[in-house]
């Protein structure tokens, strides 16, 4: 717990600049995909168009099963579009790329491998030949990690293994491991689901204070309407399956936010609106 | 707060003062063993036997030795408890094995009894504790030098065989064009038992022990070719996801990904094999190869020499133990990030 409390503080005194990433522009135009479901086409996205600003922090809402997830996994470029185009900086998305990292639901930390270890993963996938290991860059490596740790609070737990972490460490190594990679776009989908609600609580507000530090694009998929207003410069709710985009809210509220100011109450009562979920 | 150091420390008496019944029991065997020990040499020694057997003196000196080590481990629990250190973890681990050299006394020196001193077994094919002492002084050129065949063929048979059906698992469970031509042989060949290729493989190889290396390959191959196979297979989706965000290559997703995630399967694989090459090990030796353990055991059969038979018995229970304490050795290092792991 004290190690939580230190993540605030570091952040601000990172060695990690970003002075080279600015957040990437994403572009996602008239995207359709189905699923092929025992020969049959299941659809899940019906005409997606939405863009994403350098910098920016969109959420992406909806109900459960309705296609969010499928979108993050093509901005992502783990999967291709059955129709429509994604464009990240103005060039076609045709795989997975670092500069786009994703922090899935379950933190899928590789339990082999100590927590230091597992933040590597990236660096060290990236890293072309054997001459590579020895030079400066790898040496660099090493600080990149740990500034990373640091960041997270987990400098502590370098050289634990996966399965002697709580849940929110876990999914700490795992933004932790997301991040040591610079990345201009953090795609997150449902990072937050699976915590308690005061961990989870506590993880929004150091994400908004990481994202303000570094100012990279980030897309995040939630069903949590607070956590969407809380974090998000705009939200994109969309239907159930197959998704279509219902409705746009920009959130013009001043950063850090307080869960219940007034102007998120009166946008949330929106949000539940659009989603047909009156109150 | 007060009274609660008090029951502290009032328990904390309790265990300095009083051994308590469970801290006796464990001295009071460790004095029976010792004296078991001694009495079973007092057998050995004044309780002639029927026959003139050799290296009975030897025996009685082996007895008297653990008669020894018996009391010393008592001496050191009893030392111990009137010391109130019963706690020290080294005079604990001998103390735990005080009810099996008890054990040991007792069932030696039955069966000493029943062979030498009564024999109420048949000779021939009962030997009597002394017989086996004489096998491994007498015979000892012999027999070392068929464990070290033994063990020679089992490396070369083993460690080609796991190989390849570590190869073999990881590319079916990899490559679905692989899968495809290898699948269906690897089900034909694979269940079938390794020596029923006996006859054709002394056939067509060109010596005895190549065609042992090639059955005992055979033999540990295919189960470590399936658990490889099942262990790729059933890795982790999410782990490819996350590495492919991170800019993983294929190289890095089969070596850094699918093989780390697979290994606690691929060492049920191995673990399995390593059963099955000792059976076809043996086979193998007493069928065709002119050295080694199986062998020795069909010699010993031919001479009637049945007390080399039990001490062979003896060295190859031992041998086979031995590799497999040390496989599990080595996967204890490997998959320390595991929990729950088998004890061997």
């Amino acid at each position: 717990m004290v190690a939580m409390s230190s993540f605030a503080a570091a952040s601000q005194a990172t060695p990690i600049s970003h002075a080279s990433s600015v957040g990437a522009r994403i572009d996602v135009r008239h995207v359709s995909h189905r699923f092929a479901i025992k020969g049959e086409a299941l659809p899940v996205l019906d005409d997606v168009s939405l863009s994403v600003e350098p910098g920016e922090f969109v959420a992406l809402l909806g109900p459960s099963g309705c296609g969010k997830s499928t979108l993050l996994r093509l901005v992502a470029g783990l999967d291709k579009p059955a129709l429509g185009s994604l464009h990240a900086n103005g060039t076609p998305i045709d795989g997975p790329d670092p500069s786009r990292v994703v922090v899935f639901q379950d933190p899928t930390l590789f339990p082999w491998r100590t927590v230091r270890d597992n933040v590597g993963l990236g660096p060290e996938a990236q890293r072309n030949s054997r001459a590579a290991r020895r030079s400066a860059a790898a040496r660099d490596v090493g600080a990149r990690i740990d500034a990373a740790l640091e960041l997270v609070g987990l400098s502590t737990f370098a050289d634990a293994f996966p399965h002697q972490l709580s849940g929110g460490m876990a999914q700490r190594a795992a933004l932790a491991r997301a991040l040591v990679n610079d990345p201009q776009l953090l795609v997150l989908d449902e990072p937050f689901g699976k915590l308690d609600s005061l961990t989870r609580i506590r993880m929004q507000g150091e994400l908004v204070r990481l994202w303000q530090a570094a100012r990279f694009s980030v897309l995040l998929v939630t069903h949590d309407v607070e956590e969407a207003l809380y974090l998000a410069n705009r939200v994109i709710v969309l239907s159930e399956r197959p998704a279509r985009i219902v409705a746009e809210i920009r959130n013009d509220a001043p950063y850090p936010r307080h869960r219940d100011d007034p102007k998120l109450v009166a946008l949330r009562r929106e949000v539940l609106a659009q989603l047909g979920l009156e109150v | 707060m007060s009274s609660h150091s008090q029951t502290l420390n009032l328990s904390a008496l309790d265990e300095a003062g009083e051994p308590t019944r469970r801290d006796l029991r464990k001295p009071v065997v460790a004095t029976l063993a010792a004296i078991a020990w001694f009495g079973s040499a007092a057998i050995t020694q004044w309780w002639p036997d029927l026959d003139d057997w050799p290296y009975t003196r030897t025996l009685l000196i082996l007895k008297l030795a653990f008669a020894t080590l018996s009391a010393l481990i008592a001496l050191r629990g009893w030392r111990a408890i009137a010391s109130a250190q019963s706690s020290e973890p080294r005079v604990n681990r001998w103390l735990a094995v005080a009810p099996w050299l008890l054990a040991l006394a007792l069932a030696i020196s039955g069966w000493e009894i029943v062979t030498a001193k009564l024999e109420w077994l048949p000779r021939p094919f009962f030997a009597p504790p002394q017989a086996l002492i004489a096998v491994y002084f007498d015979d000892f050129p012999r027999l070392s030098s068929s464990v070290f065949h033994s063990l020679g063929l089992l490396a070369y048979g083993y460690v080609l065989g796991a190989l390849t059906g570590f190869v073999i698992g990881v590319s079916i469970g990899w490559s679905r064009a692989v899968g495809y031509w290898l699948h269906p042989i690897l089900r034909l060949v694979g269940p079938l038992p390794p020596t029923a290729w006996l006859p054709l493989a002394f056939f067509f190889f060109p010596s005895s022990f190549s065609a042992s290396v090639f059955l005992i390959a055979l033999a540990t191959a295919f189960p470590v070719a399936v658990l490889t196979w099942s262990g790729i297979a059933a890795v982790n989706s999410a782990y490819y996801d996350v590495a492919r965000t991170l800019g993983a290559r294929p190289s890095f997703l089969i070596l850094k990904v699918a093989i780390p995630a697979a290994l606690p399967s691929v060492f049920v694989g191995l673990f399995m094999g390593l059963g099955a090459s000792f059976s076809v090990l043996i086979v193998a030796e007493m069928m065709g190869v002119k050295a080694g353990l199986g062998w020795y055991l069909q010699w010993a059969q031919g001479w009637a020499a049945y007390s080399n038979m039990y001490a062979a018995l003896f060295v190859m229970a031992l041998m086979c133990s031995g590799l497999i304490s040390l496989l599990f050795r080595f996967r204890d290092r490997l998959l320390a990030w595991q929990k729950g792991m088998l004890k061997w």
